[in-house]
């Protein structure tokens, strides 16, 4: 940085600047360049997993009201490509893009240095590896036919040794902190690191290895499936907004006691709520009730939360036009309330009765892993690169179009099927309206569905193209120096050099 | 909440909870269920469905049938899943305990085949609706399984036995026939095999009327 003499862009803009402050900086700055290899690799991953996936999708998406459309392979089949879909967002893109938030954020909050990178990144490589395998075999037919474990067993010990050591490092970063206070966002992560190894080595074991007797598996299926989100996306996606939030508009968080009051309800009644997938099923009344009272119960940290965020923003609304970051992240902070609210009802019985089984549950997990999980990683990927790169984002235009491709996109494809699953719902329970009607009555709200995914997949290219022009800034061959943040204005040294 | 221990602690005994409640707990009641004996009849059910249908299961799995097909029949008074016909009773947990994995599904794109031996035992209905549903169900979503299935020139011998009986724009014109193959075949024993309306102490038959 220049020398506390001559006046800094930094110290124009902000009169708080001072020499301890820039000395934070630096040390962070040194910090984000330590992770810088291995979050890139990460996040590099997850965008092509995420393109893949979307390509997927599409054709997921199409062939549910076209059937004729590619029909002549097996490996395209829907209940074959959905899957790989499914297995490409949630274990390529999102889980990717998770553990370089989650490396960035532990860094940065324990104030140290990312250590041995080199094990990290070769974590980075098995898990790809892993999930190539894994997603042929699915392709190939080698699908356990387990809801979100799909991946054959012959893929999954790779993954988990990937897994492990992520968690181990991130765990590591931890104990030699330097930083003793604790801020939300690492009990979050820290929640979440060690919540996922338990929860996939129990189904694991229970479901692939040593399959348990009969419905047993069902009820573990569900303790997992649902509990990858609400204990591995959930919490990950809490630690962001609990980060960046405060962090773009410059001001703490409204209240620690909301805070800690949402952590601990949420650990608390969360991994209880899995069997309401199971309302109605062949399962013991009292594994479906206590399951619904807890979903129920969620209502106290997603409200608690949700006042703690509204109240934190108050009066920075106008921030939105200006930072990517900010607008990506409430609107995931926006959509974690709706979508959980939604899910409350949703594991209600007499909403169940209608929606169970429908296309109103497709639309509910979308809410959950897009509206609010994936938006909140974009928003963090916009905070987060150029701080690794030490560049800016070439091409404003093309944030706008993921934005607002990828926002309307999303409430496009959530609203209108959630209504036509509601309808198919209802029309199933008239047991005298014949099921090909049922059928056909969801065909518009299929059509739909695949409009909305094409503007999502030209949102995904916007911010890939973006991403490719940012790093091409970087490593290209007509790399530019400049400042990471304020182009146009002064060029200075690249911070942290 | 500076004190990593607590936290650490914290974060281990509220999964422990659910673990022990939604997956031991459910593994004492459920997981050493036994078939069922009639004392009039010594009938026993369930029972393992036999080899070609259980190989038919690997390849519904395989070609993920149950992302569009449940296989849970839900109880009179929820859902109309009774009345449409898809069940005489509600399924229980005994009638899976021989099922790896269980495949209940969680979406009704398709309708439940939980009986659907019972209400469709007819090859020829399964063979052509799983060729080309069109033939079937007009109107339907579900994908064509074709590739099941061999086109061949018919031989001097005339047509198989086993060819599917196709018209108008489904058939393989004129010298040509459909046949299935291996895997099709499999798949119609486990559909055939499908079927759960035995009466249970714990899932009653509603009373003849
Ligand atoms: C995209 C969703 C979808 C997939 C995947 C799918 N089906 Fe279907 N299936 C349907 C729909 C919709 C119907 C109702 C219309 C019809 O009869 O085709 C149906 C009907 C059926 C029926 C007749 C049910 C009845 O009550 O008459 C059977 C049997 C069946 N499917 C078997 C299968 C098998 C076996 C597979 C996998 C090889 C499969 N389905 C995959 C959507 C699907």
């Amino acid at each position: 940085m220049s020398t506390p003499a001559s006046p800094s862009v930094m110290s124009a803009l902000s009169p708080r600047d001072t020499a301890e402050s820039r000395d934070r900086r630096a040390e962070l700055a040194e910090i984000d360049e330590s992770t810088s290899g291995t979050v890139l690799l990460f996040f590099l991953a997850g965008m092509a997993w995420l393109l893949i996936g979307t390509l997927f999708a599409l054709i997921a998406s199409y062939k549910l009201h076209s059937p004729e459309f590619l029909n002549q392979y097996a490996w395209l089949t829907f209940g074959r490509i959905r899957t790989a879909h499914l297995n490409a967002v949630i274990f390529g893109f999102s889980a990717e893009v998770a553990v370089g938030v989650v490396l960035w954020l532990m860094c940065r909050l324990c104030r140290v240095p990312l250590m041995a990178q080199s094990v990290i990144n070769a974590a980075a490589i098995f898990w790809n590896v892993g999930l190539v395998i894994g997603i042929g075999g699915i392709l190939r037919g080698d699908t356990t036919g387990i809801e979100y474990l799909e991946l054959p067993k012959y893929a999954t010990p790779i993954l988990f040794v990937a897994f492990a050591l992520i968690a181990v490092w991130t765990i590591v970063v931890f104990r030699f902190r330097r930083e003793r206070h604790l801020y939300v966002s690492q009990w979050y992560i820290l929640a979440a690191v060690l919540w996922f190894p338990w929860l996939y080595s129990t189904a694991q074991l229970l479901l692939v290895l040593e399959p348990a007797r009969g419905t047993v598996q069902a009820a573990v299926n569900w303790w997992f499936g649902h509990n990858v989100l609400g204990l591995w996306f959930t919490p990950i996606g809490l630690a962001a907004i609990y980060y960046f939030l405060p962090k773009v508009i410059g001001r703490p968080i409204h209240s620690y006691y909301l805070s800690v009051l949402g952590f601990w309800t949420l650990a608390l009644f969360y991994n209880w709520n899995g069997f309401h997938h199971l309302v109605g099923g062949p399962f013991p009344a009292w594994m479906i009730t206590i399951s619904i009272v807890a979903s129920v119960m969620m209502v106290i940290p997603v409200v608690s939360t949700a006042i703690n965020h509204h109240f934190t923003m108050v009066g920075h609304f106008g921030k939105l036009k200006y930072s990517p970051t900010l607008r990506f992240i409430v609107f995931g902070a926006v959509s974690y309330t709706i979508s959980s609210l939604q899910g409350v009802l949703s594991s209600v019985r007499w909403f169940s009765e209608v929606a169970h089984f429908t296309h109103h549950t497709v639309a509910h997990a979308h809410w959950g892993m897009y509206a609010f999980f994936t938006m909140t990683m974009f928003g963090s990927m916009y905070y987060i690169l150029p701080r690794i790169t030490q560049r800016e984002w070439p091409s404003e235009r093309l944030i706008s179009l993921h934005f607002w491709c990828t926002a309307l996109g999303i409430i496009l494809y959530v609203v209108p099927l959630s209504y036509g699953g509601w309808l198919q719902g209802k029309a199933m329970l008239n047991a005298t309206t014949p099921f090909l009607e049922v059928v056909q009555g969801t065909l518009p709200w299929l059509k739909i569905r695949t409009v909305s995914g094409l503007l999502l997949a030209l949102g995904h290219v916007a911010f890939f193209a973006n991403l490719i022009w940012l790093l091409a800034r970087r490593f290209g061959p007509y790399r530019q120096p400049e400042p990471m943040i304020l182009a146009g204005v002064t060029p200075a040294a690249p911070v942290g050099k | 909440m500076n004190y990593g221990p607590l936290l650490f602690l914290g974060i281990l005994f509220t999964l422990a909870g659910s673990w022990f409640g939604l997956v031991l707990m459910p593994n004492r009641q459920l997981g050493d269920l036994q078939p069922h004996v009639n004392t009039n009849t010594a009938a026993i059910y369930p029972q393992p469905i036999p080899g070609e249908a259980a190989q038919g299961r690997e390849v519904y799995r395989s070609l993920g049938c149950n992302y569009c097909h449940t296989q849970q029949v839900r109880p009179d008074g929820f859902g109309s899943d009774i009345q449409r016909g898809w069940g005489k009773r509600r399924s229980v947990a005994r009638d899976y305990i021989y099922q790896k994995p269980v495949m209940l599904g969680s979406s009704r794109t398709g309708p439940d085949l939980t009986n659907i031996g019972e209400r469709q035992p007819s090859y020829d209905w399964h063979f052509t609706h799983l060729y080309n549903p069109q033939t079937t169900s007009k109107g339907s979503i579900m994908p064509s399984y074709a590739y099941l299935f061999d086109v061949r020139k018919i031989g001097y011998g005339g047509a198989s036995t086993n060819a599917l009986k196709l018209s108008g724009d489904f058939s393989p014109g004129p010298g040509f026939e459909v046949v299935p193959k291996p895997e099709a075949v499999q798949l119609v024993e486990y559909l055939r095999s499908l079927k759960s309306s035995v009466e249970l102490p714990e899932a009653p038959l509603p009373k003849a009327e």
